[in-house]
């Protein structure tokens, strides 16, 4: 079954350079968990920290309660899934799967019969003969994942292993590795740069930037709740307003802008005075016709394509400042063409005031 | 220095480190260096008497290569090997460079195997049987003269052995395959399209190759002269057979020091080839600006 | 533009025609002339068609003392070669150091350098430092200074094609370093190693300069068959001749038929 991973201050330096620094998050026993973040972040280092390819400059690895420090990659109760997956070509299908059994003396009778079940696991019927050159990218990826249940490690280790796959064979791959994960229990670290994967996956998601963690939280407060202005602006798209902060008041505040002065969240609690810039959500701006409504912007509308599921509407205010709003294609479409003069508002519920840097969980 | 052992000892495990030490570092000491400062210790030391070895006659000297140096014939001698060597060296070239150019881009694919396979198969074949091939084929009642006195060309028969003519055509039979295949090598890797282009835009061939072929084929040019070159110059086997003691070899005067026992000797001049390999192949990478690493046969 | 074209084949089909005939015609007068009845080895004049100088190869004792010792220098000399090439293909990959570039350099010089210094080197060392004196070691230590540098450069050539992350999922997946090599690097880089083989008993086999200078008063059968080539001329080296060329003929019908054999499997 699966443990959990304790990862405490740790830092990676290859000569003068922070791979990682200063990572502190505590993955769950059975969970799935993914790091995402733009390539160069640091979460493929982590990965390998993890499996134990080479030990931190700083910090600790603890897996189940202990301390991985100076265990190689052979001893941990890891497995890992490389982004091109490895697998050893002059072997077939059923060598490469009962390969971690071998290697660990496992009768053959025993490892015949573990690796049927794997390959049934994983839904490879019939093909335990075959090359693993004569596999279609979908199949090999399978072996893969057998391959490193077969010794039923504690914490499975993902290297963007459905980066080089087509679009429909992803998202099919992406509902089975969340079956698999569910039904062995083992607990999952996913690493990826696609945002839509980390968020459909993961029970949670801790996105890094540049060695850092910014942000640790399930989905939905990644999306709607982000903590730092790189999760607001790498997840999902953001309208931006940048002033600055004229008022505090508890959880929010008031900032000034060159066309307004607009109410919002401080989640990072910045002071009065300081530069920041408010993150909106397309989705959460919306047409109004009240001319007094809190959080006011009046505008012109520059372009509206019509993009299936949803409308996107491009806004500009007298002052130059581009707005994109979002509008679901529910029937409820307000009757606006080009160059309309509008009103729209959002929610200081859905408005968050950032700076750049901070990592925080929550 | 330190991340290097942890390195090393990561990716190769204790055995593995060990093993390549020990025997990489066999050979190197023991087979490649030692020897060869050794060798170059005998050149610098007179030749003496078991028991003088160690006693005060035992000083390092140059006299084994000031002999050389006022040895008129010897200078003589290893003068006419350069040459000749050269000569080798660019009739093998002359002869290789269109076979080459042929297999690794006019011949068709289901061809090229068939004529390797010619190229190489009288490599199989002893050298010394293929120059004794030669040694045949030119003596006085060998088919060569016969020939040349059948056409009436000659009256008496030719005397090959007796100049330099039957050594340089011996080793040129030789050494082609060396000479071709690093030309061939390099060649393959050139981008047909090139050429193609080249010729769409109206170069005629000849231009093609001054000035396209030849530059790309730069490295391969100057592996190819350079091991004919060491060859020619290094080996034995072919002034032996096909030479006489008029065309002395410098390779043979080494040879005969040997046979004499003046290992001192043969061993200064055995330096002196090697120096000349050297010098040889320094000044053939400055020609053609190659690097050294240029040698996957 | 037709008839240049056609020139230009004419031109080519004849360079190659001759090119191949300067190859081998020599070795067609050495067929004929090792069954030829004729006391001095010529074509003509022709005395009647005979065996009689295989018969006399067959009886030359020393030839088959020579032959011996060919194969017992051969066999150590690939005994030797194939694993030390093996390590310094392996530390010159894998391994990144400063001095990497030099040690590549030493490491291949021996096969710039005459083959009579690496047999007058070897042959001081191992007489005058070591009192080994000349024969059959010196012959195979000389002739393995080189060969191994060769067998380095086949086994490079593969093995810097070798992916890795392979061997970090062996690891991961349990393995130890003695588990990762024999199970998956080995297997990997097993026809370089089986060309190395072949390579070095070749050249091994065929060596004549280095072994000339530090084999001492012990023969091969290059050796062998320089001494009798420069004293006695006599067709029973002919016949010599037509055994290795037929041995190699068969050898190149074999190595074809094989790669047929394959080219069909794959296709």
């Amino acid at each position: 079954m699966g443990q959990d991973v304790e990862i405490t201050d740790v830092s990676m330096c290859f000569g003068d350079v922070y791979a990682v620094r200063g990572i502190n998050v505590h993955i769950e026993a059975g969970e799935f968990f993914s790091f995402l973040g733009p390539s160069g972040c640091g979460k493929t280092t982590l990965l390998r920290l993890v499996s134990g390819f080479m030990d931190p400059t700083k910090g600790q690895i603890k897996i189940g309660g202990k301390d991985m420090r100076g265990i190689g990659s052979n001893n941990r109760p890891t497995a890992m899934i490389f982004q091109n997956l490895a697998l050893f070509p002059l072997m077939t299908v059923t060598g490469n799967i009962g390969f971690g059994l071998e290697v660990r003396g496992v009768p053959k009778a025993e490892r015949i019969k573990k690796v049927e079940e794997l390959i049934n696991l994983v839904d490879l019927h019939g093909a335990g003969d075959r090359k693993v050159s004569e596999l279609s990218g979908g199949q090999m990826q399978r072996v893969a994942i057998a391959r490193a249940l077969a010794v039923s490690p504690a914490v499975l280790l993902l290297d963007e292993p459905l980066s080089a796959l087509d679009l429909k064979l992803r998202h099919h791959m992406r509902a089975e590795l969340r079956n698999i994960q569910r039904r062995t229990g083992v607990t999952f670290i996913y690493i990826t740069h696609d945002q839509t994967e980390a968020l459909t996956m993961s029970d949670r998601v801790g996105v890094m930037s540049i060695g850092k963690l910014e942000q640790v939280s399930t989905p939905d407060v990644i999306y709607n709740n982000p903590t730092t202005a790189f999760v607001a602006s790498f997840v999902g798209e953001s309208n931006r307003l940048q002033g600055t902060i004229s008022s505090m008041d508890g959880e929010y505040a008031i900032l000034n802008t060159s066309f307004g002065s607009f109410s919002c969240k401080n989640p990072q609690h910045l002071s009065q005075g300081e530069a920041a810039t408010i993150f909106i959500r397309p989705e959460t701006v919306f047409l109004t016709q009240e001319s007094n409504a809190p959080n006011l912007l009046t505008c012109n509308i520059q372009n509206l394509s019509f993009e299936g599921a949803y409308a996107v509407i491009t806004l500009k205010t007298e002052q130059g400042q581009l707005l994109t709003m979002r509008h679901n294609n529910d029937g409820t479409a307000p009757p606006i063409k080009v160059d309309d003069h509008v009103n729209v508002t959002f929610s200081r519920e859905n408005a968050f005031l950032l700076q750049h840097g901070g990592a925080s969980s929550a | 220095m330190l991340d290097f052992w942890k390195n090393a000892l990561k990716d190769l495990g204790k055995i593995g480190v060990a093993y390549i030490i020990i025997t990489v570092g066999a050979w190197m000491v023991f087979m490649i260096l030692i020897p060869q400062l050794i060798m170059l210790d005998y050149s610098f030391k007179p030749m003496l008497a078991l028991r003088d070895i160690g006693g005060p006659k035992d000083v390092w000297t140059l006299k084994n290569y000031i002999v050389f140096f006022t040895n008129k014939l010897h200078m003589a001698i290893f003068f006419k090997t350069i040459w000749s060597s050269i000569i080798v060296t660019s009739v093998a070239l002359a002869i290789c460079y269109p076979i080459a150019f042929y297999l690794a881009k006019v011949a068709r694919s289901a061809r090229v195997g068939l004529l390797m396979l010619g190229l190489i198969i009288p490599y199989w074949i002893n050298e010394l049987l293929r120059l004794f091939a030669w040694q045949i084929i030119l003596a006085d009642s060998g088919i060569m003269n016969k020939l040349l006195m059948f056409l009436g060309i000659i009256a008496d028969p030719i005397n090959f052995r007796a100049g330099n003519e039957a050594v340089i055509l011996g080793m040129t039979y030789a050494y082609i395959l060396f000479m071709v295949f690093p030309i061939y090598n390099v060649i393959e890797s050139l981008d047909r399209n090139q050429l193609d282009a080249a010729r769409d835009l109206g170069a005629s061939w000849l231009r093609i190759h001054r000035k396209i072929v030849i530059p790309y084929a730069k490295p391969g040019i100057a592996v190819g002269c350079t091991m004919t070159f060491m060859l020619a110059a290094g080996t034995v086997a072919a002034p032996q057979l096909l030479g006489s003691p008029s065309s002395f070899w410098f390779t043979q005067v080494i040879n005969t020091n040997f046979e004499c026992a003046n290992w001192n000797q043969g061993a200064a001049y055995a330096t002196l080839l090697m120096l000349l390999c050297v010098i040889f192949m320094f000044i053939m990478l400055k020609i053609f600006k190659v690097g050294l690493k240029e040698l996957t046969q | 533009m037709k008839s240049s074209q056609s020139i230009f084949k004419i031109v080519i089909g004849a360079y190659l025609a001759l090119f191949f005939a300067y190859m081998f015609l020599p070795l067609i007068f050495m067929t004929i002339i090792a069954f030829n009845a004729n006391d001095i080895p010529q074509i003509t004049p022709w005395k009647g068609f005979t065996f009689m100088w295989f018969g006399e190869l067959a009886k030359d004792e020393q030839m088959w003392d020579a032959l011996v010792n060919s194969f017992i220098v051969a066999f150590s000399v690939v005994a030797i070669s194939v694993p030390i090439g093996l390590g310094g293909a392996l530390l010159l990959t894998r391994l990144q150091f400063k001095a990497r570039d030099l040690l590549y350099g030493v490491l291949v010089s021996p096969i710039l350098t005459p083959g009579i210094i690496l047999g007058i080197s070897t042959f001081l060392f191992w007489d005058s430092y070591m009192h080994v004196p000349g024969g059959l070691w010196t012959a195979i230590l000389g002739q393995a200074t080189f060969i191994t540098s060769y067998c380095m450069l086949l086994i490079m050539s593969r093995a810097q094609r070798f992916d890795l992350t392979q061997e970090e999922a062996a690891f991961d997946l349990g393995a130890t370093h003695r588990q990762v090599f024999w199970k998956i690097t080995l297997p990997f880089l097993r026809p370089a190693l089986l060309s190395s083989v072949a390579l070095a008993f070749m050249q091994s086999f065929d060596n004549y300069n280095t072994t000339l200078f530090a084999i001492g008063i012990e023969q091969t059968l290059p050796i062998y068959i320089g001494t009798k080539l420069r004293s006695f001329i006599s067709p029973a080296m002919n016949a010599l001749a037509v055994v290795f060329i037929a041995l190699t003929i068969i050898g190149a019908i074999t190595y074809e038929y094989k790669r047929r054999r394959e080219m069909i499997k794959k296709g």
